[in-house]
């Protein structure tokens, strides 16, 4: 008799089929999930847009509201409003941020630094209404709402993810370039602020980008710092104004049928925005970090 | 200046010269001294025991094996194993008499007197310029920056390369001319001392070369201090040659100094046997 060449072969028996079955269906499942992510995102895109593009025109870009139950009209106040507030955010959450990040990074003992760093993880997960009271508590109640203080409970929410975004790009900067500046005779400062930063502006810059566009659609924060404000366009942040957020809820509450419409508008208006934003800062630091690990 | 004394560039000096009188260590200033010097990481000693003295104008070779704490050792000379969190010194490092580990003394000011080449060019990503020019601003040496950006550049042979790419970026350089554009970085703040980390070790038998002719034309200036583990490029560029080697002990080893002396010395009568198994290959 020959050699039992059933021993060596390479068919398929039936458990390995039953394996193979399994694996096919697993695939196939994770796959669907993926699928359903995507779809999700789409389908709000399109909803947002299908119903927003409408109420879209020019007067919906520089005029304030009508008086109700008018024609016509816009939500230029509220278009400025949120660059009030979110500009002012920013002013205030990006020195620190990248401070905070330059802390961490550079200059804090390790145990000192995981401190900080849980410290931040833990201000990200905050609820954003609990800012919000937090601010209300702080700095509203006695002496009135004003876009300014909306900015500082957005700052709130934008310190840790450009923390932690400039803390990301820290780290790729090679320690090579530190050791070169610091052999010159330049202080740690120096060297942060002539190489190290520098050479990671780019990664800054898109975590910044990221941070704003979360700060943007935040409603929360809001609520209790600037919402009550005049129909009327102003650029002072001393005076409360309104942020696209939260007048969608209040434009979709209205009883008036053109007011939901523009709250349609609003959203997509507000999701091009942050999908622009957003995609762009990706697209930077993909190539920032290219750019860093050569 | 005292930079203004310019090189002989016609005629480099040939490698695996003669004796002459002006390489011996005798009559010279010392510039470090390190008296029973040990850097420990943690509580593992790296190197231990060293005493040797470092003279000025002459170029110093630390020869060994691998983990024979050499890179170490040349960075307590300038304090950058401060910045390894943990790192401890036992001992003493004198300059010019003054121990540089003791209460008063500035890191900084350390390093700015005492520069120093890495094994792997690490130009910063600015222009060509801004790599000589920032240690310059940064040092408050502003008055004359063209000057010495370009007298830093002719003194590190890379002046004629780059002459007309000065504000291109530094990247954009061989990995030879990045690395003299390092010398170049270190030695336009004036420094006293330039040590070098396996400065070649990363670049071709070409680039090798001219960072050795260089050494030679640069230790007219300043005193040089040179980790290689290249004993060929050691016999080629130093006057004088540490031996270091790895003592193997039963919680793992560390490095340290077994024959210091003369150059030829070391390597044609070392009075070691360790150095003479190393310098003739038989280990190591």
């Amino acid at each position: 008799m020959a050699v039992d060449a059933a021993g060596y072969s390479l068919k398929l028996g039936p458990r390995t089929r039953r394996r193979k079955l399994v694996n096919l269906v697993m695939q196939a499942i994770a796959t669907l999930a993926a699928l359903a992510a995507v779809a999700v995102l789409v389908l709000v895109i399109y909803s947002v847009a299908r119903r927003g593009v409408a109420a879209l025109s020019w007067d919906f870009f520089t005029k304030t509201a009508a008086t109700f139950g008018q024609p016509g009209g816009g939500v230029a106040n509220v278009l400025v409003g949120s660059i009030v507030i979110v500009a002012g955010a920013t002013l205030m959450a990006l020195p620190v941020g990248i401070l905070v990040a330059l802390y961490v990074s550079e200059f804090a003992p390790r145990r000192l630094a995981n401190l900080v760093k849980l410290v931040l993880d833990i201000l990200n997960g905050l609820p954003s209404i609990i800012i919000g009271i937090f601010v209300y508590g702080l700095l509203v109640i006695g002496s009135g709402q004003a876009a300014w203080k909306g900015s500082f409970a957005l700052a709130i929410i934008m310190l840790p993810l450009i923390s932690r975004a400039t803390q990301e790009v820290l780290a790729l900067v090679p320690s090579t370039l530190r050791e070169g500046a610091l052999a010159l005779g330049a202080s740690r400062w120096r060297t942060v602020v002539g190489v190290v930063l520098p050479t990671s502006i780019g990664g800054i810059v898109t975590g910044t980008v990221l941070a704003i566009a979360r700060a943007a659609g935040e409603t929360a924060p809001l609520l209790f710092t600037t919402s009550i404000a005049a129909n009327a366009v102003t650029w002072d942040p001393r005076q409360p104004v309104l942020g696209i957020p939260f007048d969608i809820f209040v434009l979709s509450e209205s009883p008036d049928p053109a007011d939901h419409a523009r709250a349609w508008a609003l959203g997509f208006v507000l999701i091009t925005f942050i999908l622009v934003t957003s995609l762009t800062a990706r697209i930077l630091l993909a190539r920032h970090r290219q750019k860093l690990e050569g | 200046m005292e930079a203004d004394t310019m090189m002989d560039k016609v005629a480099p000096i040939e490698i695996a010269q003669p004796q002459e009188a002006s390489k011996s260590a005798a009559g010279r200033e010392v510039v470090f001294e390190t008296r029973d010097l040990g850097v420990l990481y943690g509580k593992s000693p790296a190197v231990m025991g060293v005493s040797l003295s470092i003279y000025q104008n002459l170029v110093t070779a630390i020869i060994g094996p691998s983990g024979c704490g050499k890179s170490t050792f040349l960075r307590s000379l300038n304090r950058m194993n401060d910045l390894v969190s943990g790192a401890r010194i036992d001992g003493e490092v004198l300059y010019h008499g003054q121990d540089i580990y003791s209460d008063g003394v500035d890191p900084v000011e350390v390093r700015r007197r005492i520069g120093m080449v890495f094994q792997k060019p690490n130009p910063f990503p600015k222009s060509i310029y801004d790599n000589v020019a920032w240690g310059l601003r940064v040092l408050g040496m502003k008055d004359n920056l063209d000057d010495r950006v370009e007298r830093a550049l002719t003194q590190a042979a890379i002046w004629d390369e780059v002459k007309d790419r000065l504000k291109k970026g530094a990247y954009g350089l061989s990995g030879g001319q990045q690395q003299r554009l390092c010398i170049a970085r270190a030695i336009a703040v004036e420094p006293d001392v330039v040590l070098l980390d396996e400065p070649a070790s990363a670049l071709d038998p070409i680039a090798t070369s001219k960072i050795e002719d260089l050494m030679h034309d640069l230790k007219n200036e300043y005193t040089l201090v040179i980790v290689t583990h290249n004993m060929q490029q050691a016999a080629r560029v130093a006057d004088m040659t540490a031996f270091f080697s790895l003592e193997r002990t039963e919680t793992g080893g560390h490095g340290l100094l077994v024959e210091y002396d003369e150059t030829s010395k070391i390597f044609t009568q070392p009075t070691d046997k360790r150095t003479e198994g190393y310098v003739t290959g038989r280990f190591g």
